[in-house]
């Protein structure tokens, strides 16, 4: 009886693999190829020449007023992001109890930073801390009237605080809403389903600048005398409804991809339906949905900048109120301003983005992970 | 033969209009090993999957241990908590480890600890011979490990009845006997087992009764014998023509 071994494995011929390789076949494959890799190669050069000329070469970088920034061929007009720095973090909010913002932002990314961290342990203190003990500490906080803080009324609040406040409140209510919503949708009782389906259509077919309407000009109408709740918890309350009814969306979609065999082996196994949900289900299927949601979060983030529509102002909109300065005005201030804005939230939805990525590859349970 | 332990009467289901079980009779003995085969679309694997009432049935009665099978959910508990199954598709949860698929119903349905579940895991593991995967995760693992598993963590309930629907069909060749083993060794142990399958080798070795059915109803039942030499319906015998001369 003859034996069979199996042919041992050779290394790839050297010409397929390495830089050199890579480039012949991605870049210089054909004349074609080579023209349109040289094509885009110069548009880059171009585009990033045009950009570092005016963020840097051409720009002005100190100065206390305009005068800075009127020279001959003119870039950015960094001073005056530099002058009104505070006033893009904070708003009007008042110079001598700045220090609380700091130290609510402060506080904030403690906490969050480690919970952002898969292996750092304490996750359930950490949510405790988040989502317990931290919003009623910042809310203390920034709107004082209590413990010998000064009392700070929410209409001097803005720039990227409103931000913040306005993004952070909806993500972390949007999200166990959205999930109760998506549950609900796919629910056996018809009045909860009904329930949740009109609420999700309702808020999904109106533009987010109506809700903020309703929520700031005619809520008060509808509210006895007396009774009047402040204009940004309004917005936050707007904003939440609103978002949640598009993770809800999202969340649903994740349901959907479950197959049916895992709710029969959970329920062979004896669980319940809320067992089987926080157990089998749901972690399978927001892991799925991380893109979604990211998404949802992203543009959540972005939308923020409409609550200037309802005399909230936000980093864009106080950014924007500052061009009407006469000491600053200048041909660059505008374009300095919005290229500032825009830096700002790209930074946050890039990480968010980034993140979302890594979470995916962390809770990947293919073969690859171990 | 002692009591029944499963005990089904004049039972009826449909599929909307469609019916798919007709006045099904059945009883079985503790310890006692059926095999259930018969044609795709002949309901065998509805028949046990309402049992533990993965299908609800609309006539007749079922009754698992004394406990009536009925819209109640208290009884609903008890039952499923007293039978074990095995899928065709395994259907692990593919984001917790071999060792948590294991450990989850002794966790959350029964109470236990975690330091006790996982004893018990580890033990249950052992016996069906992949101690060594216990940290990996299902994807991890070849179609016969893991159907090993699914086993495993249908015993760690410490059921009294096990029911298998097709647990071989989704394998290789070479890996259904490795399935089949543990299987012979848990008959062997004295598990009441019901088992759709068509691996008519496992139906002579382990089965004290062999039931055929086709369209909704059982055709024939007998010992394993007398059921594969000398079948006493025509449409049994055009079957078993079928499935052992190819």
């Amino acid at each position: 009886m003859s034996s069979w071994t199996p042919t041992a494995p050779r290394p790839a011929p050297s010409n397929t693999v390495g830089f050199v390789a890579w480039a012949r076949a991605n870049l210089f494959a054909t004349k074609l190829d080579t023209a349109l890799t040289l094509l885009a190669f110069t548009l880059v050069v171009y585009v990033v020449e045009a950009i570092f000329g005016w963020a840097i070469i051409d720009a002005s970088f100190t100065g206390d007023d305009r005068t800075a920034c009127l020279k001959e061929v003119q870039g950015a007009c960094w001073p005056f992001i530099e002058a009104k720095f505070g006033q893009f973090i904070y708003g009007r909010y008042p110079d001598a109890e700045r220090w609380r913002v700091d130290l609510v932002f402060l506080s904030g990314l403690i906490g969050l930073i480690p919970m952002l961290m898969p292996n750092v342990g304490f996750k359930r203190a950490n949510m405790i801390y988040l989502l317990g003990f931290y919003p009623i500490f910042a809310f203390i906080m920034l709107n004082g009237g209590m413990l010998g803080l000064a009392m700070v009324d929410t209409t001097d609040w803005g720039g990227l605080l409103v931000t913040l406040v306005v993004a952070i409140t909806g993500i972390v209510a949007s999200l166990p809403l959205g999930i109760l919503l998506a549950l609900g949708r796919r629910s056996d009782l018809p009045i909860v389903r009904a329930l949740c389906i009109g609420f999700i259509e309702i808020f999904r077919g109106v533009p987010l600048i109506t809700v903020l309407f309703m929520a700031s000009v005619m809520l008060p109408l509808f509210l006895p005398d007396g009774i009047n709740f402040d204009k940004l918890v309004r917005c936050l309350i707007g904003v939440a409804l609103f978002s949640s009814a598009y993770m809800a969306e999202v969340v649903r979609g994740g349901l959907q991809a479950i197959p049916k065999g895992q709710y029969e082996a959970a329920a062979a196994l004896g669980l319940g339906y809320w067992k089987t949900t926080h157990l089998i289900i749901l972690p399978q299927a927001l892991k799925l949905v991380i893109p979604g949601i990211v998404n949802t979060f992203i543009g959540l983030f972005k939308d923020t900048t409409l609550v200037l529509i309802v005399g909230l102002f936000d980093l864009l909109g106080i950014v924007q109120l500052h061009f009407t300065d006469a000491s600053w005005a200048t041909p660059e201030t505008h374009i300095t301003g919005y290229v500032f804005a825009g830096a700002v939230f790209w930074l946050f939805c890039f990480a968010m983005s980034r993140y979302s990525i890594f979470m995916e590859n962390h809770l990947s349970t293919d073969r690859t992970s171990s | 033969m002692s009591d029944p332990v499963i005990r089904i009467n004049k039972m009826n289901k449909w599929f909307g209009n469609f019916h798919v079980l007709r006045d099904i009779d059945l009883n079985v003995a503790a310890g006692e090993k059926t095999v259930i085969c018969g044609p795709s679309g002949s309901g065998k694997s509805t028949l046990i999957r309402c049992i533990n009432r993965l299908e609800a049935h609309q006539e007749g009665e079922i009754e698992v241990e004394g406990v009536t099978l009925d819209g109640s959910l208290k009884n609903l508990e008890e039952i499923r908590s007293n039978v074990g199954m095995v899928f065709q598709q395994f259907n692990l949860f593919p984001h917790m480890t071999v060792l948590e698929n294991c450990t989850l119903s002794p966790i959350w349905v029964q109470q236990k600890s975690q330091a006790e579940a996982e004893t018990l895991a580890r033990e249950l593991l052992e016996r069906v011979r992949i101690p060594d995967q216990a940290d990996k995760y299902p994807g991890q693992l070849s179609g016969g490990q893991q159907q090993r598993v699914a086993i495993a963590r249908a015993l760690c309930m410490n059921p009294r009845i096990m029911l298998f629907d097709e647990p071989t069909s989704a394998l290789d060749p070479e890996m259904i006997k490795e399935v089949l083993d543990v299987m012979v060794e848990l008959a062997n142990e004295g598990m009441t087992m019901l088992c759709v399958t068509h691996e008519m080798g496992f139906a002579r070795q382990v089965a004290d009764r062999v039931i055929f059915m086709d369209e909704g109803e059982i055709v024939e039942e007998n010992a394993p014998e007398a059921f594969f030499s000398n079948p006493e319906n025509e449409r049994t015998q055009l079957f078993l023509s079928q499935v052992l001369t190819h």
